[in-house]
């Protein structure tokens, strides 16, 4: 299990329960920094909850029971107080199944996250909205109609639109939970396209449950079956020489 | 379905029918321009019944949204245990089925406890208690319809559970909150027997808190009983009902207006 670059986020003997299941067992996993990670296995197996333990988003649900570590550049986020959370959350961006943009004009779902964090000053959001926009090669689309209704836009225009917005709020990590799901192939390969250019600047977790994606853009790859940690390893490797039985069928489709 | 439409459309018109029909004879400008004629109660308008109504409903609205606003966003998951919020709704449905004649006595009691007479500042107390829980069981059920991926959308972002609240969860439920309160409004101004007892009648307009005040509902009331109120009470229904209309016009159009941003 070697891993060449830095660690970026690690989990040690997590464990989290919804009232009386038992989702995540004792994962212990290691995401490195600037590249994707992939986490697969089928529906139901626990890849969502592993990814929302990242940015604490977990808590939000009732009767939730969580314990063991996640660290983030080696600081155990579960620890951290109430207040904190927030700035936690802030620096992992979050692409979710279904884009859900915030209820404004587009431009203002790309303004809040920096106006609620004064990163810029008045005159320059105009300026970093566009970048933003740009980064999520969204901008020749909405140009000419910033004040629009998100809403209607299409869905793959949203998804892209919720990226630019976590983009301004400058995380350090991009969640994406089945980013392109719900999106048409053309759509889907978009934000694709969009997820390599970003590994450059950011850590991608990726949920997915189609294998032919996480072959095209993975760098590391978790594979978790029914909340435990089966194997993970370099992309290349786990896909070539799976170790374990469980990946192997996986991969060959004989479960899912 | 046609038979449904009968009974609800045909109750209106009606009941709009033989309100007008009936307070033809009373309905006309000077009726919503003059106060009753001192020397005879029927002759003269209504104006201080209609700004006794609006004196009353209008802050009353306002202060039971305030304080069902708050309850409200209390009672999401965010902030409170399911069994914990559920005990609260539970409450809340309960004081929602109390006929308004009880508020009416029970702030009757409190006000002679305070030494107070028939005043709008009781009618308003027994109001906003009326509308507390109607208009916080809409506010409650229009942020709860908010999608959890919206909310995880935002605190994403890193914004705290009060800038969620209030800058999101408030817009995406507006709609939702706006029917709420025009719905309060509209059974406030509408509700007759909370004020029976907190306003004392009067012909004059009221000009502080603490004035008696006839309102269009005690007016209906008070006129009814007289041998030949009958007119007047009609007409005073009449502007009561197009006052109520309105209020629902208004809520249908400004929750059309507001919806054009509601992520669905």
């Amino acid at each position: 299990m070697a891993i060449n670059s830095n660690i970026h986020i690690e989990t040690k003997n997590l464990n989290v329960s919804y009232h009386e299941h038992h989702v995540l067992k004792n994962v212990n996993i290691k995401i490195p920094t600037n590249q994707i990670t992939a986490i697969i296995g089928p529906s139901g197996c626990g890849k969502t909850t592993l990814l929302k333990s990242f940015n604490r988003l977990l808590e939000i649900a009732d009767e939730v029971k969580i314990s063991g570590e996640v660290l983030v550049d080696g600081k155990n986020i579960l620890e951290c107080k109430g207040y904190e959370i927030p700035d936690i959350r802030k620096k992992m961006g979050l692409l979710s199944q279904k884009p859900y943009p915030l209820p404004m004009s587009i431009y203002e779902n790309v303004a809040y996250g920096l106006k609620i964090h004064n990163n810029v000053s008045e005159d320059k959001l105009d300026e970093t909205i566009e970048h933003c926009l740009k980064e999520a090669g969204l901008w020749d689309e909405v140009k000419k109609r910033l004040d629009d209704p998100a809403t209607r836009l299409s869905v793959g225009q949203q998804q892209r639109l919720c990226l630019a917005r976590a983009i301004a709020v400058k995380p350090e990590v991009l969640l994406c939970d089945e980013p392109t799901s719900a999106l048409d192939p053309t759509a889907a390969q978009q934000i694709e396209k969009l997820l390599l250019k970003l590994k450059q600047e950011y850590t991608v977790v990726l949920v997915t449950h189609t294998l032919r994606q996480a072959k095209r853009l993975a760098d590391y790859v978790v594979f978790i079956y029914f909340g435990e940690i089966v194997e993970q390893g370099p992309a290349k490797e786990v896909f070539k020489n799976p170790k374990d039985p469980r990946t192997k069928a996986y991969m060959e489709g004989d479960i899912s | 379905m046609i038979i449904s439409v009968c009974i609800v459309l045909g109750s209106l018109i009606i009941i709009f029918g033989i309100v007008t029909f009936n307070g033809a004879s009373y309905i006309s400008i000077e009726m919503v321009t003059q106060t009753p004629n001192p020397n005879d109660a029927l002759r003269g308008g209504i104006l201080n019944s209609i700004i006794g109504s609006m004196l009353l409903a209008l802050p009353a609205t306002g202060l039971a949204f305030l304080i069902g606003l708050g309850i409200a966003l209390y009672l999401q998951k965010d902030f409170t245990p399911s069994w914990f919020s559920g005990f609260i709704r539970f409450t809340l449905d309960v004081l929602w089925g109390i006929p308004s004649i009880v508020y009416g006595i029970f702030c009757f009691t409190i006000m002679l406890y305070f030494g107070l007479g028939g005043s709008i500042l009781a009618g308003i107390f027994a109001l906003t208690l009326l509308e507390i829980p109607i208009i916080t069981r809409y506010i409650d059920e229009a942020i709860k319809m908010v999608p959890k991926g919206l909310k995880e959308g935002a605190y994403s972002l890193g914004s705290t559970k009060f800038e969620t609240s209030m800058k999101v969860i408030r817009k995406q439920a507006f709609p939702g909150i706006l029917s709420g309160i025009l719905l309060g409004l509209g059974r406030g101004i509408g509700d007759t027997a909370s004020i029976l007892f907190t306003t004392k009648a009067t012909n004059r307009i009221p000009t502080s808190l603490l004035d008696s005040t006839d309102t269009l509902p005690t007016t209906i009331y008070h006129s009814y009983q007289l041998p030949t109120g009958q007119p007047k009470a009609y007409a005073a229904a009449f502007i009561l009902l197009v006052i109520v209309l309105c209020i629902s016009i208004l809520s249908r159009i400004l929750s059309k207006k507001f919806t054009k941003h509601v992520i669905k």
